[in-house]
Formats: C-alpha cells, sequence, structure tokens
C-alpha cells in the first residue's frame, strides 16, 4: 500500500469536485470514492490499486430505502448491502435482490458493503490481484494470464482476447433482472444510466469497466415496479455452500397469465465479464408455457455463443442447469 | 506399569482450562508480543520458481520513511546449516538457512528482508526493491508417477510374499491411480516470529508445535549454544503440522534482531503461507488389489511418488498404514520422490495414513463393487489376528467393532448398493463408508510438579497446546494423582526451558506426557510426606513416610481418617512455599524392535446428498467411531474428530493449491480463492469413542485424537459420491466438472 490522503466530502458537489480531478474513473484512478472499503481497500494493501486520494462519501446521507412515487423503489449509493437484503419492501417486491445479496460475501462484509460499491466490485480474476503477473484490465497492454492459466472461475460469455475476467457481484445481477436505472451526479449535472448500458464489455479496453467519468458520483439506483403477480428468484451455484464467488448464478423475474409466460427477464452472473442480460431468451420464452423443454431451449439460446477456456468449460452446461432450475424455481413459485 | 482403572476426573468431559484467557483475548499468542524500540520485518519474495537472483536494486526502498534495515545475501550476516542428526532432534524440513546463495528454487523464496519501524514501511519499502532475475522455465507439473525420481528406484517401503505373481494370478482385481493436489495449511493465525536478542541471549516468541526443538534448530543456525535461545509459544492459532519445525521466516527474524540488537517482529502474509511454510505435497499413488471371489484378500500393492523441493527431500510415507490394517498374505508398498520447484512440504495432520488411506480405501470400495459385496463386510472379513508387517501383536485394536458400531449408528443395514438408488425429499443419497487408523506413540518427556503452601499445584512440561486442550488433560492428571481440582492447578507449557517434552504432533502428546507427569506428582506427594515427618511442629513428625498417605491434597496415617491434615498445613508448618517432584518417561516412536503394534483405528461413514439438476453435491451426515485408547477429556476430544472430519470435507471437495505452470506461482493464494470448507459445509457429526484403555502405552491407557479423524473420511466421501452418482472420482478434489460427466448427466 503506499500513502494516501484521506479527506471527507462534506457535501456532493465538493465531492464531485474533488474526485473530477482524478485521471480517470476507472482502473488506476488517482482520486476514488471510499465507502465501505470492502473491496477497495483489499486492492490498496495488493498494490493494485494506488490511489494518491481517497473521498470519504459516508456522511453524505446517501443510505436511505424509500419508495418512489410511481411505486419503485430508490436505494441510496450508501444503502448498506445487509440494510437492502432485509428491507421489508426489498423482499416483498423484489425477493430476487435480497437473495442475490443474502448469497454474498459474509454477515460482516454485508454490513459494511454499500450499494453502489458493490455495483462497482473488482473482478476476482487471480492475475487481476498479483501484480508479478500480466494482467490488461490492472496494466493495459501488458496481455492476459488467465487464458492459458487458471480460469476455471472466469468468463465464457462478453470475452475478448484481452481479458476473461468475471464481474463477481450477486447484487449486480439481481438489479440487471430489474432493469435498474442508475443515477449519477456528475460535473455536467445528473443522469440517469439504465444498467444495461452502464457497463463495458472488455473488448480493447478491459480496464474500461463502466462508463463513469471522472467527477460521476454514483447517488441512488431506483427499481421500477414490476407487473402485478410477478415473481422473482435467485440461484447461485458454487463449490461450497456459502462465502464463495458464483460459478453460475441466474436472477430471473417472470409473470404468468393464462398459462403462458407473458413476462420474463433473465440475467446471470458468474459467467459473464459483466452482468450478464439474456433479451434473446426472454424473447423466445414470452407467450410459450413455463415448461423444462422450454426453459432448456431458452438457456440453449443463452450459452450458444459461450467462449470456453482451458478450464472453464463445465459452465456452459452449469449454466444451462441453473437457468433451466431457476427458472422452473419462479414458475412455480406461490 | 501399573494399570489406572479408576478415577474421579480421567474421562469426565472438564472445560478448558485456558478458555477464559481465549475468549476474553488475554491469551498471547506470538504476534500479540510488543516491546519498547519493536521494530518490524517483511520479507521480499522471489517473484520467479527457478533462476538466479542478478541485482538487487535498493535505491527506491532504501529511501523510503521508516526503513532502518534492508538485508540481503552479503549483510545478513553468519547463518549455518544444522548438522546431521540421529534420532528425533534437530529437525527442519527446509535446511537451507535464508538467503544462503542467490539461487531461486521455488516462487516466492526469501531473498533480502526489510525492517522498518512500522510494518506498512517495512512492506512498502520491501515491495519497492527491483530484484533482476535470469530465469529459468520451472518445473511444477502435476503428474509425478511417471517421472524421474530422486532416485533410480522407487524404495521398498514394506514387503511380504510376493504381491506381484499373486496380481497375476488374481481372480478378482482392482489396480488404479489416486491423486492428491497440494493442499496448504491454513491455520487462521498466521506463521509469526518476534525475536528479541538483548546481546546475549535470543528470546524468540514463535508459532511453534515443538519450542525444544525450535530452539536446538536456531541455536545451530546461529551459531550460539542452545541456553542462549529460548522459544516461548504460550498459545497457538493451530498449526495442523505447518508450525511443527522451524521456517525461514524465524531465522531471518532472529538474525534481523541479531544484527540491530532491536526487538523484530516478522509475521508472514497469507499470500506468504502458501510459499514458505510448507504444504502437503502432491501425491499420485497407485493402488492394486486382488482378491478371491469370496472376499478374501491375496495381494495388495501401493506405489506412492509424492513431489518434494530441489534441495530437500520430504516423504510423505502413504504407505505407512497399508501393511498392517488388513489381512493378506502378499504385498509390497514403494515410494518415491520427484522433485519439483516448490516449497519444502512437510507434515500435513495424518501426514502419509491421511493420503494413503484416501487412495488404499477408494479401492476397497472398487474391490467391494467389483465383488459385489457390501463394503463394511469386506473389510470385516480381512480383518487381521496380528500385524502382519511385523508379526507381533496389536496392542489393543477394536476395528470390527469400530465398523459394526458405525453400521448400526448410521443405519447401513438399510443401503441398497444400487448407483443413486437412496432418495429423500427430492434428492438423492449416497452412502460411503472407509476405516482408518493412526499411530499410536510416546516420545520421551519430563515434566515437574509442585504443590504449594497455598494449596495450588503447579506442572511444567516443555510441550505445547495446539488448541487441542493439553492444558487441561495436564491439570487432569495432576488432579487425579493429588486430589487438588482443576481450578487450583497451574499449566505452564510452551517454553523450551521448562523440562523438555513432546512435540505436538503424531497425536502423541498425550500418551507421553501423561506417564512423566503422574510420576512428577507422585513425586512431589512424596515431597509433601517428607516434609511431614521432617518439620518440627508437624503432627507426624518422627513417623516414617511409608505410614502416611497423601490422598485429595490431605496428608493421614494409612487408613486413619481422623488423622488428616491438609497439604497446606504441613508445608505451612515447613515454612516452605513449596515442594516439587519430576518424572520423566521414555518414548516408543522408533523402537526397532516393538513389541506390539501401537495404533488407533476407526471407521468413518458418511451420508452425501446430490442434486444432478443443479450439480450441487453436499455431505449431510457423518458418523465417526474411533479406537484412541481411554479418553482422558471428552469434551475437546470431540471437537479434534469434528474438526477432522470439516477438514475431511475440505480435503474430498475443495482444497487445492494451484500452482502457475508458467511461473510456478500458488495462485490461489488467499482465502477467497483456495476453497476451504466453511460452517455452512459443516455436516452433522456423531462420534462415538470405543473407549479401550490402552494399558501397553501407558497407565491410563490413553492414546490420542488429533489426527485419525481426518483419515479416510475423503476416502469415504468419495465412495458416497460413487453410490450416489456413479462417478469414480480418482482424482481429489471432487468437482462439480467431475460429476457433470455424462453418466451423472440424467436429471432424476
Amino acid at each position: 500500500m503506499e500513502l494516501f490522503k484521506l479527506v471527507a466530502a462534506r457535501n456532493i458537489p465538493d465531492a464531485v469536485k474533488a474526485q473530477a480531478a482524478a485521471n480517470t474513473a476507472q482502473n488506476g484512478a488517482d482520486i476514488r470514492f471510499i465507502a465501505g472499503g470492502t473491496n477497495l481497500i483489499d486492492y490498496m494493501k495488493l498494490n493494485v490499486e494506488r490511489p494518491k486520494q481517497l473521498i470519504d462519501i459516508n456522511g453524505l446521507s446517501l443510505d436511505r430505502i424509500e419508495k418512489t412515487q410511481d411505486g419503485g423503489l430508490r436505494i441510496g449509493a450508501l444503502a448498506r448491502n445487509a440494510d437492502v437484503a432485509h428491507d421489508p419492501i426489498v423482499k416483498e417486491q423484489y425477493p430476487v435482490l435480497s437473495l442475490a445479496l443474502l448469497s454474498g460475501a459474509s454477515p460482516q462484509l454485508r454490513n459494511m458493503a454499500t450499494t453502489a460499491g458493490n455495483l462497482l466490485q473488482k473482478t476476482r480474476c487471480v492475475y487481476y490481484r498479483d501484480t508479478a503477473t500480466a494482467c490488461n484490465k490492472r496494466e493495459p497492454g501488458s496481455g492476459c494470464s488467465a487464458i492459458g492459466g487458471y480460469n476455471r472461475m472466469l468468463a465464457i460469455l462478453g470475452t475478448s482476447e484481452h481479458c476473461i475476467a468475471t464481474n463477481p457481484s450477486d447484487q449486480n445481477v439481481a438489479l440487471t433482472a430489474l432493469e435498474a436505472v442508475i443515477h449519477i451526479q456528475g460535473t455536467k449535472g445528473q443522469r440517469a444510466v439504465p444498467i444495461a448500458e452502464f457497463y463495458l464489455v472488455p473488448g480493447t479496453t478491459p480496464e474500461r469497466e463502466t462508463v463513469l467519468e471522472p467527477g460521476d458520483l454514483i447517488t441512488h439506483v431506483t427499481l421500477a415496479k414490476l407487473p402485478t403477480g410477478a415473481k422473482s428468484t435467485y440461484l447461485k451455484l458454487r463449490d461450497r455452500a456459502s462465502y464463495e464467488f458464483a460459478l453460475a448464478s441466474a436472477a430471473i423475474v417472470m409473470k404468468q397469465e393464462g398459462g403462458k409466460i407473458d413476462f420474463i427477464r433473465i440475467a446471470m452472473g458468474g459467467v459473464g465479464t459483466k452482468p450478464w442480460r439474456a433479451t434473446e431468451a426472454e424473447a423466445a420464452l414470452r407467450g410459450k408455457s413455463a415448461t423444462a423443454e422450454n426453459f432448456r431451449d431458452a438457456a440453449e439460446i443463452v450459452l450458444r455463443d459461450a467462449t470456453p477456456q482451458s478450464q472453464n468449460g463445465f459452465k456452459i452446461e452449469l449454466a444451462k442447469r441453473c437457468l433451466v432450475h431457476a427458472m422452473s424455481q419462479a414458475s412455480q413459485a406461490a | 506399569m501399573q494399570e489406572i482403572t479408576e478415577s474421579k476426573i480421567i474421562g469426565v468431559s472438564t472445560p478448558r482450562v485456558d478458555g477464559p484467557l481465549k475468549v476474553s483475548g488475554i491469551a498471547k499468542y506470538a504476534s500479540d508480543h510488543h516491546f519498547p524500540g519493536l521494530l518490524y520485518a517483511w520479507p521480499v519474495c522471489a517473484t520467479i520458481a527457478n533462476g538466479t537472483v542478478t541485482n538487487l536494486n535498493l535505491s527506491e526502498a532504501e529511501k523510503m520513511s521508516g526503513v532502518v534495515a534492508i538485508y540481503h545475501r552479503a549483510n545478513i550476516g553468519p547463518l549455518y546449516r544444522v548438522p546431521p542428526a540421529t534420532g528425533f532432534s534437530l529437525i527442519l524440513d527446509e535446511k537451507r538457512p535464508p538467503l544462503e546463495d542467490d539461487v531461486v528454487r521455488y516462487y516466492g523464496q526469501y531473498v533480502a528482508v526489510v525492517v522498518a519501524q512500522t510494518v506498512e514501511q517495512a512492506r512498502a519499502a520491501a515491495e519497492s526493491v527491483r530484484v533482476t532475475y535470469s530465469r529459468q522455465k520451472p518445473d511444477v507439473s502435476e503428474k509425478l508417477l511417471g517421472s524421474p525420481l530422486t532416485t533410480e528406484k522407487p524404495d521398498q517401503k514394506s514387503k511380504r510374499g510376493d504381491a506381484a505373481s499373486a496380481l497375476q494370478s488374481a481372480q478378482v482385481k482392482v489396480d488404479e491411480i489416486y491423486t492428491i493436489p497440494v493442499e496448504t495449511h491454513n491455520p487462521i493465525e498466521l506463521h509469526a516470529s518476534v525475536a528479541v536478542y538483548d546481546g546475549q541471549k535470543y528470546t524468540l516468541y514463535e508459532t511453534s508445535q515443538a519450542v525444544v526443538n525450535h530452539r536446538d534448530v536456531l541455536a545451530q543456525m546461529l551459531g550460539v549454544p542452545t541456553e542462549q535461545v529460548q522459544v516461548i509459544t504460550r498459545f497457538l492459532g493451530s498449526g495442523f503440522g505447518g508450525k511443527l519445525w522451524p521456517w525461514p521466516q524465524s531465522i531471518l527474524a532472529a538474525a534481523c534482531s541479531r544484527n540491530l540488537e532491536r526487538p523484530v517482529k516478522l509475521v508472514v502474509s497469507r499470500q506468504m503461507m502458501f510459499q514458505s511454510v510448507g504444504h502437503r505435497p502432491a501425491i499420485d499413488q497407485r493402488i492394486q488389489l486382488a482378491a478371491t471371489p469370496d472376499g478374501k484378500l491375496t495381494a495388495v500393492g501401493q506405489d506412492y511418488v509424492n513431489h518434494t523441493s530441489i534441495l530437500d527431500d520430504y516423504d510423505e510415507g502413504c504407505g505407512e498404514i497399508t501393511p498392517f490394517i488388513y489381512s493378506t498374505p502378499n504385498l509390497l508398498v514403494t515410494g518415491g520422490l520427484a522433485r519439483r520447484n516448490v516449497g519444502n512440504p512437510t507434515a500435513m495432520r495424518g501426514p502419509g495414513a491421511v493420503p494413503g488411506l484416501y487412495a488404499l480405501e477408494s479401492a476397497m470400495d472398487e474391490l467391494a463393487i467389483a465383488l459385489k459385496m457390501d463394503p463394511v463386510a469386506l473389510r470385516l472379513k480381512n480383518e487381521p489376528e496380528v500385524d502382519e508387517s511385523l508379526e507381533i501383536p496389536f496392542s489393543s485394536r477394536h476395528m470390527k467393532e469400530c465398523l459394526t458400531v458405525g453400521a448400526e449408528k448410521f443405519g447401513w443395514s438399510s443401503r441398497t448398493p444400487e448407483i443413486g438408488s437412496i432418495k429423500q425429499d427430492g434428492v438423492t443419497l449416497g452412502w460411503g463408508v472407509a476405516a482408518c487408523s493412526w499411530l499410536a506413540a510416546r516420545t520421551e518427556t519430563e515434566a515437574t510438579v509442585e504443590l504449594r503452601q497455598d494449596g495450588s499445584a503447579r506442572v511444567a512440561c516443555g510441550t505445547q497446546d495446539i488448541g487441542g486442550g493439553t492444558y487441561t488433560v495436564l491439570a487432569q492428571v495432576v488432579s487425579h494423582e493429588t486430589g487438588i481440582p482443576v481450578n487450583k492447578i497451574e499449566v505452564v507449557l510452551g517454553d523450551s526451558a521448562l523440562p523438555p517434552g513432546p512435540i505436538s504432533g503424531g497425536s502423541w502428546v498425550t500418551a507421553s506426557v501423561t506417564p512423566s507427569v503422574l510420576e512428577a506428582a507422585q513425586n512431589a506427594t512424596k515431597s509433601v510426606l517428607l516434609a511431614a515427618v521432617k518439620s518440627d511442629g508437624s503432627p507426624f513428625k518422627d513417623k516414617k513416610p511409608d505410614d502416611l498417605e497423601f490422598i485429595d491434597g490431605t496428608i493421614r496415617l494409612k487408613g486413619q481418617s481422623a488423622s488428616t491434615v491438609p497439604m497446606s498445613e504441613i508445608l505451612r508448618i515447613a515454612r516452605v512455599k513449596s515442594v516439587s517432584g519430576s518424572g520423566k518417561s521414555q518414548g516408543t516412536f522408533g523402537e526397532a524392535k516393538p513389541k506390539y503394534s501401537f495404533h488407533s483405528y476407526g471407521a468413518q461413514f458418511v451420508e452425501i446428498t446430490w442434486q444432478p439438476e443443479i450439480a450441487r453435491l453436499r455431505v449431510s451426515r457423518v458418523v465417526t467411531v474411533i479406537d484412541a485408547g481411554r479418553i482422558i477429556n471428552p469434551a475437546p476430544a470431540r471437537n479434534q474428530i469434528e474438526g477432522a472430519v470439516v477438514m475431511g470435507v475440505g480435503m474430498a471437495m475443495f482444497e487445492e493449491t494451484m500452482y502457475d505452470p508458467r511461473s510456478g506461482a500458488p495462485i490461489n493464494n488467499n482465502l477467497a480463492d483456495y476453497v476451504m470448507a466453511v460452517n455452512a459445509d459443516s455436516p452433522k457429526i456423531d462420534v462415538t469413542f470405543l473407549d479401550y484403555p490402552d494399558y501397553k502405552l501407558n497407565a491410563l491407557g490413553v492414546r490420542g485424537v488429533g489426527e485419525i479423524g481426518l483419515a479416510g473420511i475423503a476416502a469415504a466421501i468419495t465412495n458416497a459420491v460413487y453410490h450416489a452418482t456413479g462417478v469414480r472420482v480418482r482424482n481429489l478434489p471432487i468437482r462439480i466438472e467431475d460429476l457433470l460427466a455424462p453418466k451423472s448427466l440424467s436429471v432424476a
């Protein structure tokens, strides 16, 4: 870890102004916001992140969870993962988000980690963590050690020859299925970015993971009201029973009408370089009945373009089983 | 020796005497020690696994704030090798002193060490040292059987009859290869050394499972007499074998303290735990079994190869249990070592036996299937009368009872052998069994017991409590002998200045210390009797010691309860603060011609749940029956078995240190990427101790329970997995990808 300056932001404009002086809002930013610290501090200790300045935003009163006028939900950027997971409205209307949060990390981490911090959670690729190795995300142009190395946990969707790192978050998979909107205060004012447009696939610039620019502060996330009768669920598959990142996970929101699926959202975790939305599979299921065959056909569509590496080919079959099981759970939910 | 059959305290669950210290945070672990002027050391670790250091650029690091010194090969000062020793002394696994030459032989090898005012400064400076290497391709390849060995031919470890011919003519045969990956010891307490050199003497606060050996080794390596080194480990945040012998960081800390004449603390990082403080080696084993159609073994073959480091030979000894566990006329066990660019391996809980039994007990399951025979019945049928490898009787063996009692408790009789045939609540169950064994032994031990005027006692021994309950066991033994209650007995351990005691390894601490502590306590009571007959004013003045008896902390004329006087009163009259007695007991470990085969036994029954639709495998239930002699303190003994079972779940299903073949780095070097069992993976565990005293080992009939609980678990799990899925996993750990194989694809 290198020496850094810690300043507390007094208000949102101050925070925006302070971080706007950063070289980037992506990997390697020299000025960074800090909230729960459960992720950034780890990477600072490993010298993967070396900010010169941290802006503590914990005093910005961005931790509220409240209903919106149109029946949706507004979740403050600083709302702790545990508070969101146990929020009565979340449990009632968006169980997929509660389930996803509770399947991640440990109680201690969830007590500290925040909604916006989780949105920006770093990959668990072992090479990204290890400064002795090449990694295009950490050091653009140095190469990807994971291709041909230890890649069992890594992505099969959205990869490029420059990066196969997985987005490790559970929360973000649920938020993707809920079509969350991310509200950002930047130097040029407020803007709202749908989560589908928030994350970038690595392509030739794996160091760029989101659309954030210097000065951009995530203030809150909004969720629209789901159609009446919609059910949602989250299924996470991993080696051990707890405290491990997903090998494959699925967030499903589904509503049936007259024995047919008339509303469906599918997102996957553990398999993509970003939280993976499966719109084509959703389209294929719309108007169909909730049968194992139809779910399997939809799962085939999701994984059709998967690119396995030396150790993670099994994720293709695992992801399909994960999807089929999660969809059948959602379809049977009372 | 006289058998002790009756006791008010031996065999009674007794709360740990060190428990309150630990839960309140008062217990001081090695890295908790602070001294005025303390400095912090952080090693510079090689980022290659094979090559030579051609340059160390210290210019940036030297200028960094707080940096006091940077040591490397040229300026660390004299460090010596330990001389070759016979017997059980001067042991360390990595024999090269740190920084001895510029050759790098494994990833993470220390090439320099930075000392600074704070740990953060030391770490930052260490990470700013620029090291230039001449690199060579490392060899961390996993395939061991068939690769070049350190010897021309594998070593013959045990032989009887003609296994080759018997295998050739066998009617039923199993011939398979089983592999185990590198497993890394990950106690929560990191290896730590706080070295205090005062210009004359070294006081070393260490994370050690063997303070006396640690002192002897450090004295040799520092080139000073043993009386100038004291090693202290009052408490250990567990070790699992990884802390048995000194590792390079301990020597570095002592050398830094010597060079600076300041106290120096060095705590290795979690990443370094994967590099330079040992691991269980990768092991390949070929097992060949031959049997008659009715299930009588006619031959057993075991050929193992484990990896070792470039400089040192670590032999896992996988054939330790094989020669005596079953009856067979023909047997051949061989072992070999293959060099790799890895840190030196070391003992991990149940070394040899645990990996060996994984392979052997997997093969026994495969044989039972080939014979269409129940796997419990197959083991019962091959129970030996004597230790056929040494042709000596067993001291006390109840393997058959372990199997039958375990089967009864588990409900084994309702098992149907067909794959996937047991269903419950929508999931498939798999049931598996394995037998297990672990050595029983004593090593030479000395102890002292002091009886004090205030009615309390003190017992001291240069062994250590690594979390298993040694403090409490010693208090119980002294309480048994003197009648003084456990809460009035001070137990002092973990200091090389105390009478030399056993290493905390081999599960032999309890068996080793109890005879000497009993003798010391007896001698201490004799000292009280002497004071009673010699002291003016004593009611027993001028009696003979033989006329008196010491009962429950009191002295009386033999058989005359009316004459009872408390010990404290006698010592007050004698005007002595305390009297003491010492005890010394001999070892059995390594005896050239043992009269008995001393071992513990057990049976492991495992239930797993399998959900093919989501490829989810969990261990749901374990019944374990252990024949480990008399159990002194049942509650912590049960803890040992339960903890070992959970460790076995990790061994079977999760744990694997992955080496990047290009760099040779252990790449999943943290507790998120090195997957171990967590609480949610802990099955329901039913532990039964048969509790047959083994009086041939010592007067109390105790053996030890630290390791046997892990033996056999991995095989019982893979056997259960086969029963549920039809997939035979012969390469640990069991991975989800193994179970996605075609056989288990069909969704029930």
